[in-house]
C-alpha cells in the first residue's frame, strides 16, 4: 500500500491502536470450534438457551452494550409469550413525544420499542468506560471474523497474561482478542446470573447461552432461510433432472 | 422502400395483427426461435444466457431493495438491517442481491474464459468482444458503487481507497477526487450519488447487452471448433435445442446460487462490513470484494502509485486490443498445441493474483503478485503475438458436422428446421 501515504499514515496511527500488536506481529490464535445447535443444513436455535442468553444479556451485557436494532417484540421468536415480552418492555422508561404541549414524556416501554440503549450516545458510553466504546451487539456475530465461535471464545478467553507480556493500564488480557489487550473486563463469572429455569450458571453455560442469543439476534431469519434453502435445493434437483431429460430427448436425433 | 404492413405468418389472428404492425414476434422467432446456431456447443456456451438471467435478477431484487433503502450516512446501515429483519423476505432480497453480484462475476469470468480459450474475440467478432469488455467495465463500476451502499466499514474504506486512486493522476488528480466525492472526503454526497448511479448503471448495462446480442446475431456464435458453419448441416435452430440445453445450465446455476444465498450468505462478504462506517477507525486490512482482487493485486504490485493505477486499468484496457494482439488465424485452442499451455498458465496467474489481492501487502505475496502481473501482460503483449507466427496449429476439421457425426454420415431427418414440433 505504498501508494497511499495519507491513508497509510492513518492506518498506522489509528489501525494499530484498534488492531493492536497481534496484527503487527502476525501471530494468530486458533479459535476453538464450538458445536452450536444452529450450525449445519438443518440448524435451529435452541429456544431455552437463547432465552437464558437473553437473561445474561439483560443482566450483564446490557449495562454497557446496546442492541439498537432489536425490538422487544422480536423476543416472541425465541419463545417468550406476549405477556412476558410486555413485562420485559415495561421495565424500561422510554422517552417519547413531543406531546400536544410540546413536551417530551417518559413512558414505560412497549413491545414495539427498540431495546433501550444503556448510553445516550457514543460520547457518554466512552466517558463511562475509560474512553472505550462498547460496540452495539445487534449484528456482532456477523461483524466478527469467526462469528459465534469468536464471541464464545472471547468470553472464555480471559486469564493471566503469559510471562513477559505487559498489559496496559485499564486493559485486560484476552487470548482471543486481536492484540490480546481488551478494554472490557471479564464480563462473566461463575454463577453470575440465577437462571429462571434452574440451569446451573457455569461460565461455559453462560457463554454458550449468550452466544446462542446473539447469533439469533444477528440472524433472526436463519431458521426460515435454511428451511427454505432445503426446499429450494430439493426442488431444483428435481427440476434439473427434468430439464436434463428434456434436453436429452430434444437432442436425441442430433447426436 | 415499400411501406405498409409487415407480412406475418402467425396463425393466431391477434398475434398476426400485432406482428403485421410491429414485427416483434417475427423478430423473436428469427433471433431466438429458428436462429441457426452451431450444433457443437459445449456447456461453456451456457454462460452468456446465464449472465443475462443474472442481470435481470440483479435489476429485479435491486428495485425492491431500493424501495426500502435509505441513502443517508446516518441511516443507510440501519435501513439495510431493517430490510433483513422487518421487510417480508427482505433477507432473501438482500442476500440474493449481494450474492447475485458474486454469481454475476463468476458467470462473466467463465464467459470471458470461454471467449479467450475458443478465440471468440477474433474476426469477425472483434466488436462483439469489445462491447463485452465495456459491459465488464460497467459491471465493475456498478458493483463497486453497490458495495458502498450498506455503509459498513469496508464500504467506506473501500470507497476511500478506490476513489483515491484517481488522485494519482498529475495536476488534475486531486480535483477529480473532490469532484467524485462531492466534497473533501467520502461522505453523504458520495453515498447519494453512488446510490443514484448504482440504480442507473444496470439499465445502461442492459442497453449495452442489447448491442452485444445484436452484434452476436450478425456474426453468429463461435463454437468449440472455432470454424465457421458451412451450411445447415452444421447448425441447429436455437429453439428447442439451445433453449433446452441452456435450461440445464440454468438449473445448475440456480443450485449454486441457492447454496450461497440460503446456507453461506456471508461467506463471500467481509465481516467488517457489518460494522457501521466510521471515518475515524481504519480497518487493519482494507480489501475490496473478491472479484476485484486480481486487479487490486496488480495495483499493489507496482511500487509507484500512478504506475499501479495505470497498470490496473491497463490490465482491462488490453482486452480491447486483444483481437489484434493475437495474430493466429486459428480460433479454438483445441488446435493450438503451443498456445494452450501458455493460456493455462495465464489462467493460473489470474487465480494467484486473486489470492494475493486478498493477502496483506507483505512478502512473499508482493513478489508473487509482481511475477504474475508480469506474466499477465507478457501473455498478451509478447506471447500471443509471437505464437501466431511460431506455432504450427493442428489440422482443422473440415466442418462442424463431420467430427460430431463421426464419419460424416447423412443427417437424420428432422435434425433441422421445424423446431416447434419437438418442443
Amino acid at each position: 500500500m505504498s501508494g497511499f501515504p495519507t491513508l497509510r499514515a492513518l492506518a498506522l496511527g489509528l489501525g494499530l491502536i484498534a488492531a493492536g500488536p497481534a496484527f503487527a506481529a502476525g501471530e494468530e490464535v486458533e479459535l476453538p470450534n464450538t458445536r452450536f445447535s444452529f450450525e449445519g443444513l438443518f440448524g435451529h436455535f435452541d429456544r431455552a438457551s437463547a432465552q437464558r442468553g437473553f437473561q445474561v444479556y439483560k443482566e450483564v451485557c446490557a449495562s454497557c452494550h446496546s442492541m439498537h436494532l432489536m425490538s422487544y417484540r422480536n423476543l416472541r421468536q425465541i419463545g417468550l409469550s406476549e405477556a412476558e415480552v410486555a413485562a420485559i418492555a415495561a421495565t424500561v422508561q422510554v422517552t417519547d413525544g413531543p406531546n400536544d404541549d410540546g413536551q417530551m414524556i417518559e413512558r414505560p416501554g412497549r413491545a414495539s420499542d427498540r431495546f433501550k440503549s444503556p448510553f445516550a450516545n457514543e460520547q457518554a458510553a466512552r466517558a463511562a468506560n475509560n474512553n472505550a466504546y462498547p460496540p452495539d451487539l445487534s449484528v456482532i456475530t456477523k461483524a466478527r471474523e469467526g462469528g459465534a465461535d469468536y464471541i464464545h471464545a472471547l468470553l472464555l478467553g480471559y486469564g493471566d497474561p503469559p510471562a513477559g507480556v505487559q498489559v496496559a493500564e485499564g486493559l485486560h488480557y484476552n487470548k482471543y482478542f486481536a492484540g490480546h489487550q481488551i478494554a472490557m473486563p471479564q464480563p462473566l463469572s461463575e454463577g453470575q446470573v440465577e437462571y429462571h429455569d434452574g440451569t446451573k450458571a457455569t461460565l461455559e453455560q453462560m457463554a454458550t447461552d449468550v452466544t446462542q442469543f446473539l447469533t439469533w439476534a444477528a440472524e433472526p431469519e436463519m431458521e426460515e432461510r435454511k428451511a427454505l434453502g432445503v426446499k429450494m435445493i430439493i426442488f431444483l434437483t428435481i427440476l434439473g433432472g427434468l430439464a436434463y431429460a428434456v434436453k436429452r430427448k430434444v437432442w436425441h436425433d442430433v447426436h | 422502400m415499400a411501406t405498409g404492413l409487415h407480412k406475418s405468418d402467425f396463425a393466431n389472428p391477434v398475434i398476426r395483427w400485432v406482428d403485421a404492425r410491429l414485427p416483434v414476434f417475427t423478430m423473436m422467432q428469427k433471433e431466438y426461435g429458428t436462429f441457426p446456431t452451431p450444433r457443437n456447443f459445449n456447456y461453456l456456451w451456457n454462460f452468456g444466457a446465464l449472465a443475462m438471467v443474472n442481470l435481470l435478477i440483479m435489476i429485479v431484487t435491486g428495485i425492491f431493495l431500493a424501495m426500502n433503502y435509505t441513502a443517508h450516512t446516518s441511516m443507510a446501515f440501519d435501513s439495510v438491517e431493517r430490510i433483513m429483519r422487518d421487510v417480508n423476505y427482505g433477507w432473501l432480497l438482500r442476500y440474493a442481491h449481494a450474492n447475485g453480484a458474486s454469481m454475476f462475476f463468476i458467470v462473466v469470468y467463465i464467459h470471458i474464459f470461454r471467449g479467450l480459450y475458443y478465440g471468440s474475440y477474433k474476426a469477425p467478432r472483434e466488436l462483439l468482444w469489445m462491447i463485452g469488455v465495456v459491459i465488464f467495465l460497467l459491471m465493475m463500476a456498478t458493483a463497486f458503487m453497490g458495495y458502498v451502499l450498506p455503509w459498513g466499514q469496508m464500504s467506506f474504506w473501500g470507497a476511500t481507497v478506490i476513489t483515491n486512486l484517481f488522485s494519482a493522476f498529475p495536476l488534475v488528480g486531486e480535483s477529480i477526487v473532490t469532484w467524485l466525492w462531492g466534497g473533501f472526503s467520502v461522505d453523504n454526497p458520495t453515498l447519494n450519488r453512488f446510490f443514484s448511479l448504482h440504480y442507473l448503471m444496470p439499465f445502461v448495462i442492459f442497453g449495452v447487452v442489447f448491442l452485444h446480442v445484436a452484434a452476436l446475431h450478425i456474426t453468429g456464435s463461435n463454437n468449440p471448433l472455432g470454424i465457421d458453419p458451412k451450411g445447415p448441416q452444421d447448425t441447429v435452430p436455437f429453439h428447442p435445442y439451445y433453449t433446452a440445453k441452456d435450461s440445464v445450465g440454468l438449473v445448475v446455476y440456480f443450485i449454486v446460487f441457492a447454496v450461497l444465498v440460503f446456507f453461506f450468505p456471508n461467506m463471500l462478504g467481509h465481516a467488517d462490513n457489518y460494522i457501521p462506517a466510521n471515518p475515524l477507525v481504519t480497518p487493519p486490512h482494507i480489501v475490496p470484494e473478491w472479484y476485484f482482487l486480481p486487479f487490486y493485486a496488480i495495483l499493489r504490485a507496482v511500487p509507484d502509485k500512478l504506475g499501479g493505477v495505470l497498470l490496473m486499468f491497463g490490465s482491462i484496457a488490453i482486452l480491447f486490443v486483444l483481437p489484434w494482439l493475437d495474430t493466429s488465424p486459428v480460433r479454438s485452442m483445441r488446435f493450438r498445441p503451443l498456445a494452450r499451455p501458455f493460456f493455462a498458465v495465464w489462467c493460473v496467474t489470474f487465480l494467484v493474483l486473486l489470492y494475493c489481492g486478498g493477502k496483506p501487502p507483505e512478502e512473499p505475496f508482493v513478489t508473487i503478485a509482481r511475477v504474475c502481473t508480469a506474466y499477465y501482460f507478457l501473455y498478451f503483449l509478447v506471447i500471443l503475438p509471437l505464437l501466431g507466427r511460431l506455432e504450427r496449429p493442428l489440422p482443422l476439421p473440415e466442418s462442424i458436422a463431420r467430427p460430431v457425426l463421426r464419419g460424416g454420415g447423412p443427417l437424420p431427418a428432422g435434425a433441422m428446421g421445424k423446431p416447434m414440433e419437438k418442443a
